[in-house]
C-alpha cells in the first residue's frame, strides 16, 4: 500500500536529518520526500511518500508524531489530494524525426522542452507518478539519457 | 536579566531543576562547566569511565524518578557516555547528559576531540540540544528536564560548545516551557476505560501483565487493588518485575524468556489480558503471532506509538497508566462487587502456581542459584534495592530473587547492558544513601565496569556487589551448550581476576562465600560496612537458567529442568 505523509515540522536545522534516521532505524521505506518551508516560515512542510501494510502505515504516523520537532503529521486521503512531481528527462534523439516525436509526447503530456540539442532534448513534466510512470514508458523508445525528479509534493483540497 | 557566562549559567539552570549531585569526568572541552561546578553547592561523583556516570545517572533517574546527571566531555569521552544514554533509552529511565563540545566555529573541521555526538546519540536519545548562543542554555535545561521527566521518560543530551560556556551573556530564566510538538500527558480515555471493564468481566480467563510503566508512573496501590477486586493472577515483564509484590497470593511472578514456569504457563492459557505499561518485548511474550492467538489483549500505556507495535489489541487505553487504572478502580467499585477466588480459574490459577512453586528442579548443590539468592532475600530488609547486571544472574535473580517492596528492583531489560548494574547501584545509593543497595552481578558484567569500585569507596557509597562467579560467560556459554554443540569459544574467563583482591586494591572490602553460611555472613558484613563490599560467590559454571523459552519460539515453548 502507498501512503502520503504530510509532516510539518519545526523550521530548524537537523530536523529532516531526524526524520529520515527515524525511517532508517524503525525498518520503514520512504519512496520519495519533498521538503520545502511553509507559509509560517517557523515552519517546513515534509511530503514523505511511503509503502507498506496498514499496521505498518500505522506505526510510521505513530512514531513521526512522537517525534518532538513535528507540529502535526497527517495521512493524506489520495482521493481528496493533489499531488504531482516534477521530473526532467534527458532523452535521446538518434534520428532527426525523433525531435518531432518526442515535442508531440512532450505536448501531450503538458511537459515543456528545455535545452533542444542535435543529440539530446530535454524535458521538463509536472504530473503524478502514474502518468510520469507512462511518460516514462514511451520516452524508453527513444533511450532515457538522465532524470532528476523533485519528489512527490501534496496539497489537500479544501471542503469549502 | 542577568549578566554572567553560559557555563554559570548552566550551573543555575541545574540548580533550578533541583540537582543536586552529578556523576562524571572533566575533559578539554567542559572544563568551563566544571570550573563552575567547582563554585556551585552542587556535588560532582567522579568516575572513573564516562559509561559508568550514565549508568550511575541512569540508576539514580530510575529510583528517585528525577533526572539524573551525567557529564563527558566531548569526542571520546561523549561517546563513551552513549551506551549508556541508549540503555536509559530502551528502558525508559529520566536522565540529562551534558557534554562539552569543541568551540562552534571548530564544528565540522575534525578538531581535536570532536565527535558528532548529537548525530551519533540520535536514535538513542528522546531529545538533543546544541545551543548555539550561551542565551539559549537556560531554556534547553528547562526544556531539557521537562522532556526527560514527562510522558515515558528518556534521555535528553545538551551538547555545548566550549565558546557558549565561556562567552558572556544576559540571562533569563524562565519559569515554563512550550514546545508546540511536545504533548506528554492526554487525559485519561474513559471511554476505552469502560470497554476494558467490559472485556475483563466477560471473560473466563483473564490475566494482568504488568509492566515497567507501573513502576515508572508508581501505580503500584492501583495496580493491586484491581487485581485484588477481580482476583485476577498478576504477572509481570521482566522490567515489570517488582510491580507487584512478588510474595502476593495473586502474583505469579515475571513471564518470557526466563520467566516463572507458572507464569508462562497461566498466560499462553488466558483469554484476557490487562496489559499495563509494556511494549510486549520479544524477550517477555516469545513470537508475537502466537501470543496473541485466541487473546483479547487490553493494552494501557503513555505511549500511543507502542499501541499496536508488536500486537494486535483489542482496547487501546492511552494515557498515563496512573491515571487510567484509578479511574479504572473507580469504575470497577461502582459495577463489580468484589469478587471471591472460588471460580474455576482461579482454583485452575492456584493449582498450577501450587504445583510448580513445589516442583521446580533446582540445582542441588549448596551454591546452586535458586538457593543463594534465596539466601540474599532471607538477609535483606524488604526495602532494599536491588539492582542486576546482565546474563545469567539476571535471568536467575528474575527467577528466585522475590522483590515484596515494589519498585525495588531494577535492571537494564532492554538494552542488555553487561556493565550498568554496578554504577547503577552506586546512583541509587546517592538517590536514597540509607536503604541498602545490592547489584547481583555475574563475573563477566562486574568486569566491565568494576573500576566503579574507586566511585563507590571514594565518594561514600557502599554498595554490595554480588557476584555469582562462573568463571564464565555464563549466558553465552549456556547457548553454546544449548544451541552449538558445546562448541565452547570465548567464554571462559580463566579465574581472572581475583575479585577479594580486586576489592582490596580499591579499598574496599572483598569476602568470598563458599557456603551458604559464609554468604549469610558475608552480606550481614556487606550491610554494616562502610565501604563497598565485593562478595565472590564461586557457582557450578555448568549450571543452566531454566524455564528457558527459545529465541524464536512461543511461551508454550517453554523449556523445563529435567
Amino acid at each position: 500500500m502507498w501512503a502520503i505523509l504530510s509532516i510539518k515540522v519545526e523550521n530548524k536545522p537537523g530536523i529532516l536529518f531526524k526524520v529520515t534516521h527515524l525511517f532508517r532505524s524503525r525498518n520503514f521505506n520512504i519512496d520519495s520526500i519533498s521538503v520545502g518551508v511553509t507559509e509560517d516560515p517557523k515552519y517546513s512542510r515534509m511530503i514523505i511518500t511511503t509503502i507498506g501494510d496498514e499496521k505498518q502505515i500505522s506505526q510510521i504516523v505513530k512514531q513521526l508524531d512522537k517525534m518532538i520537532d513535528t507540529i502535526e503529521v497527517r495521512r493524506l486521503d489520495e482521493n481528496n489530494t493533489v499531488y504531482r512531481e516534477l521530473v526532467m528527462f534527458k532523452i535521446k534523439v538518434s534520428k532527426p524525426e525523433d525531435s518531432m516525436e518526442i515535442n508531440k509526447m512532450a505536448n501531450a503530456y503538458g511537459a515543456k522542452i528545455h535545452d533542444a540539442k542535435k543529440e539530446s532534448i530535454m524535458v521538463e513534466i509536472t504530473a503524478t507518478p502514474h502518468q510520469i510512470s507512462a511518460f516514462e514508458q514511451l520516452a524508453n523508445k527513444f533511450g532515457i539519457l538522465q532524470i532528476a525528479r523533485t519528489g512527490i509534493t501534496a496539497l489537500e483540497r479544501s471542503k469549502h | 536579566m542577568e549578566t554572567m557566562i553560559g557555563a554559570t549559567a548552566l550551573m543555575k539552570a541545574l540548580e533550578k531543576e533541583g540537582v543536586k549531585e552529578v556523576f562524571g569526568l572533566p575533559g578539554g572541552a567542559n572544563l568551563p562547566m566544571y570550573d563552575e561546578l567547582f563554585k556551585s553547592n552542587i556535588r560532582h561523583i567522579l568516575v572513573r569511565h564516562e559509561q559508568s556516570a550514565a549508568h550511575m545517572a541512569d540508576g539514580f533517574g530510575r529510583v528517585s524518578r528525577k533526572p539524573g546527571v551525567c557529564f563527558a566531555t566531548s569526542g571520546p569521552g561523549a561517546t563513551n557516555l552513549l551506551t549508556g544514554i541508549a540503555t536509559a533509552q530502551a528502558d525508559s529511565s529520566p536522565m540529562v547528559a551534558v557534554t562539552g563540545q569543541v568551540p562552534v566555529k571548530m564544528i565540522g573541521r575534525d578538531a581535536f576531540q570532536e565527535s558528532d555526538i548529537i548525530g551519533m546519540a540520535n536514535p538513542a536519545v528522546k531529545y538533543s540540544y546544541q545551543p548555539r548562543t550561551p542565551e539559549e542554555i537556560p531554556q534547553i535545561v528547562k526544556q531539557g528536564f521537562y522532556i526527560a521527566e514527562t510522558g515515558r521518560p528518556g534521555p535528553v543530551l545538551l551538547d555545548i560548545p566550549k565558546d557558549v560556556q565561556q562567552n558572556e551573556a544576559k540571562f533569563t530564566f524562565p519559569d515554563e516551557v512550550r514546545i508546540p510538538g511536545y504533548h506528554p500527558w492526554t487525559d485519561p480515555d474513559i471511554p476505552s476505560i469502560e470497554k476494558a471493564i467490559e472485556l475483563l468481566l466477560s471473560s473466563e480467563k483473564p490475566i494482568i501483565l504488568a509492566g515497567g510503566g507501573v513502576i515508572i508512573s508508581s501505580a503500584f496501590a492501583e495496580l493491586q487493588s484491581i487485581a485484588e477486586m477481580l482476583m485476577i493472577p498478576v504477572v509481570t515483564t521482566f522490567k515489570g518485575k517488582g510491580s507487584f509484590p512478588e510474595n502476593h497470593p495473586l502474583s505469579l511472578g515475571p513471564i518470557g524468556m526466563h520467566g516463572h514456569a507458572e507464569a508462562n504457563k497461566i498466560m499462553t492459557e488466558a483469554d484476557c489480558v490487562l496489559a499495563i505499561g509494556t511494549r510486549f518485548s520479544d524477550r517477555s511474550v516469545g513470537t508475537f503471532e502466537e501470543f496473541e492467538r485466541n487473546l483479547k489483549i487490553i493494552h494501557m500505556d503513555v505511549d500511543p506509538a507502542e499501541i499496536g507495535k508488536n500486537q494486535t489489541t483489542s482496547v487501546a487505553v492511552v494515557g498515563d497508566v496512573q491515571a487510567s487504572l484509578r479511574i479504572l478502580v473507580k469504575l470497577l467499585m461502582k459495577k463489580a462487587s468484589k469478587k471471591s477466588d472460588d471460580s474455576l480459574w482461579s482454583k485452575h490459577v492456584k493449582e498450577v502456581k501450587d504445583y510448580w512453586r513445589e516442583n521446580l528442579k533446582i540445582h542441588p548443590g549448596e551454591m546452586g542459584a535458586a538457593k543463594i539468592l534465596r539466601k540474599l532475600r532471607e538477609v535483606l530488609p524488604k526495602e532494599a534495592i536491588v539492582t542486576t547486571e546482565v546474563g545469567q544472574h539476571q535471568m536467575w535473580a528474575s527467577l528466585f530473587y522475590d522483590v515484596i517492596q515494589q519498585g525495588t528492583f531494577f535492571s537494564s531489560t532492554g538494552l542488555g547492558t553487561m556493565g550498568w548494574g554496578f554504577p547503577a547501584a552506586i546512583g541509587a545509593k546517592t538517590a536514597r544513601p540509607n536503604v541498602p543497595v545490592v547489584d547481583i552481578a555475574g563475573d563477566g558484567s562486574f568486569n566491565m565496569t568494576e573500576n566503579s569500585l574507586a566511585t563507590s569507596v571514594l565518594e561514600d557509597l557502599p554498595v554490595i556487589v554480588f557476584v555469582m562467579n562462573n568463571y564464565t560467560l555464563g549466558m553465552v556459554a549456556q547457548w553454546q551448550r544449548t544451541f552449538y554443540d558445546r562448541r565452547m569459544i570465548g567464554v571462559d574467563l580463566k579465574r581472572c581476576p581475583d575479585y577479594v583482591k580486586l576489592a582490596e586494591s580499591y579499598g574496599a572490602q572483598g569476602i568470598r562465600a563458599q557456603s551458604l553460611d559464609e554468604l549469610e555472613k558475608a552480606i550481614k558484613a556487606g550491610l554494616s560496612s562502610d565501604v563497598a563490599t565485593v562478595i565472590d560467590i564461586p557457582i557450578d559454571p555448568e549450571e543452566d537458567v531454566l524455564p528457558f523459552v527459545a529465541p524464536g519460539t512461543s511461551l508454550k515453548d517453554m523449556i523445563l529442568p529435567s
